[in-house]
């Protein structure tokens, strides 16, 4: 193929968007509502991934001992802890620590409440802070914490908290969420590249006697499919690269002014620039090559004449 | 240049269009093909620009033997054929020069040759003040001159003409019928299937008649021989 003729194809390619008005429109749309759709879901799969993984590493075990308990005792129990394989760290949480964190959390209101309960009559045990390299073994871990009571006369620990129903429940929740997302994303590209071959496949049928004329006047295959590939490739990128936008400026706006928390866990939503590149280059790259996909496919059915 | 043996051509669907054609056409020949509707006019203009392959027989146009051709022949024997039909066959959406200039592009001449050779058909059609015209706002005549200037573009040895006159009243009828015996007096075979029966009375030309898919009439000065 002479350079003048991929030049005139790519000509031929841009001039038919605009020769085409209301198809190219309905197909740019097309792409753009389905990839949308798509975006929307990859935002809140990713998002829900993150917020699974920050539930993840937030889940802790928190030790109480009890209020007798000596430092050497503490110290024992803190080697035995760390002796566990599944436990990553172990830290130490004083009782004036603790009530130190106490009255921070409970902020204005449980100031009146607290008051008055100082180092001296500190009504707080001392504790410990653990954390295991999978979050998802922290029930199995905690049970080894409390097992240590057994073997031990002075019982010195009174508790072993991690929540357990509510992160157990919400283990089984963000699991759900992350298959299902994935389940869902797939099946929205599924219908994307329906929808928009559908639509080309009507383009291209309204051009079926356009494609019978440039044969008999002795066009080839591919001196035909090319503009129409070219074609296929700027509805796709046009389409794609409005969804793109809208998408990510709007979750640009949204972020702004969100953030929240689910329970006691403090939730940070991805920031737009962890998310733009990926959710819109997969947008793009998606959407140019569904173009260039449903035109192909569907000029190939009418060339065989 | 065209050259049939023994052709016979059934659809598919069952139905036997031509039986046993033998027929030659000469180069710089102009030769009308006429008949009832439903004779096998059409099939038999079909088999020559390739959009029919015979069921039996031997055709060659050009030199090319068209029956054997491979699929991927077909383009390259087709630039040497311009075809024109009734319905004109012009691509909507572009202009009077671009639907020219597309039979040149085909054959990837270079830009600035479809641009001379472009403008000078158009002129020859008498249509160069309407180049930038799309088909729809040129009457029907004029989207026949569209047509024959874009079949004649790239000089091709045979001209197939399915009824070029079917959609247009006398008076244009007779401007197409001047564009064609020009260019039928530069050197181009033109074979024209017409029921025209005034055309072929007053330009006479070689006549074959076809009745029943065979040829039932072939006279060199021939007439049209149907009422109507």
């Amino acid at each position: 193929m002479k350079f003048s003729t991929v030049a005139r194809h790519f000509r031929e390619g841009f001039k038919n968007v605009g020769r085409n008005g209301w198809m190219s429109i309905a197909s740019i749309s097309s792409i753009t509502v389905s990839l949308f759709i798509l975006g929307v879901f990859m935002l809140l799969a990713l998002n829900v991934n993150k917020i699974a993984d920050q539930v993840d590493s937030q889940a802790q075990i928190s030790v109480y001992l009890e209020l007798d308990t000596n430092k050497a005792k503490a110290e024992e129990i803190e080697r035995s802890i760390k002796r566990i394989p599944e436990v990553k760290n172990v830290a130490f949480v004083d009782k004036s620590e603790g009530l130190k964190r106490f009255k921070e959390s409970m902020g204005e209101k449980g100031k009146k409440a607290l008051e008055g309960y100082e180092e001296e009559n500190n009504p707080l045990p001392d504790m410990f802070e653990v954390d295991a390299f999978d979050p998802q073994k922290i029930g199995f871990v905690a049970k080894q914490i409390e097992a240590f009571n057994e073997t031990d006369p002075e019982k010195s620990i009174m508790e072993v908290k991690y929540g357990k129903e509510s992160i157990e429940t919400l283990f089984k929740i963000t699991n759900a969420i992350r298959n299902i997302g994935l389940f869902i994303v797939v099946g929205l590209a599924v219908m994307a590249m329906f929808l928009i071959s559908t639509t080309i496949k009507m383009t291209i049928l309204a051009r079926r006697r356009e494609i019978s004329i440039m044969k008999l006047v002795g066009a080839t295959n591919s001196f035909i499919r090319w503009p129409f590939f070219i074609e296929g490739a700027i509805i796709g990128f046009v389409g794609s690269f409005l969804t793109a936008s809208v998408l990510l400026f709007g979750y640009g706006k949204i972020m702004s002014k969100t953030s929240s928390t689910i329970g006691l866990y403090q939730i940070n939503y991805l920031s737009l620039h962890e998310v733009g590149f990926v959710v819109g280059g997969t947008v793009i790259v998606l959407g140019t090559l569904l173009g260039v996909w449903g035109s192909t496919i569907s000029v190939r059915k009418y060339l065989k004449v | 240049m065209i050259d049939m043996q023994d052709i016979w051509k059934t659809y598919p669907d069952g139905t036997t269009a031509l039986q046993g054609i033998n027929v030659v056409i000469d180069r710089n020949e102009f030769v009308y093909i006429v008949g009832p509707s439903g004779a096998g006019k059409s099939t038999f203009m079909k088999l020559i620009y390739r959009e029919e392959v015979p069921t039996k027989g031997q055709i060659s146009v050009n030199g090319f033997n068209i029956g054997k051709l491979k699929h991927r022949k077909i383009p390259f024997v087709r630039r040497n054929i311009g075809v024109i039909f009734q319905d004109y066959k012009l691509l909507p959406k572009l202009s009077a020069y671009e639907n020219v200039a597309f039979a040149m592009e085909v054959i990837e001449t270079p830009r600035r040759v479809i641009r001379r050779r472009t403008m000078e058909v158009l002129e020859l059609v008498g249509l160069k003040h309407k180049a930038n015209s799309l088909p729809a706002q040129l009457s029907g005549g004029e989207q026949q001159r569209v047509a024959i200037a874009r079949a004649i573009v790239n000089n091709p040895a045979v001209i197939v003409a399915d009824e070029p006159t079917g959609n247009l009243d006398p008076e244009t009828s007779w401007g197409i019928m001047k564009l064609l015996e020009e260019i039928n007096f530069r050197g181009t075979t033109i074979v024209m299937a017409t029921h025209n029966k005034e055309i072929v009375n007053t330009l006479r030309k070689r006549v074959i008649a076809i009745e029943r898919g065979s040829i039932v009439r072939d006279e060199v000065r021939g007439e049209y021989g149907y009422e109507i």
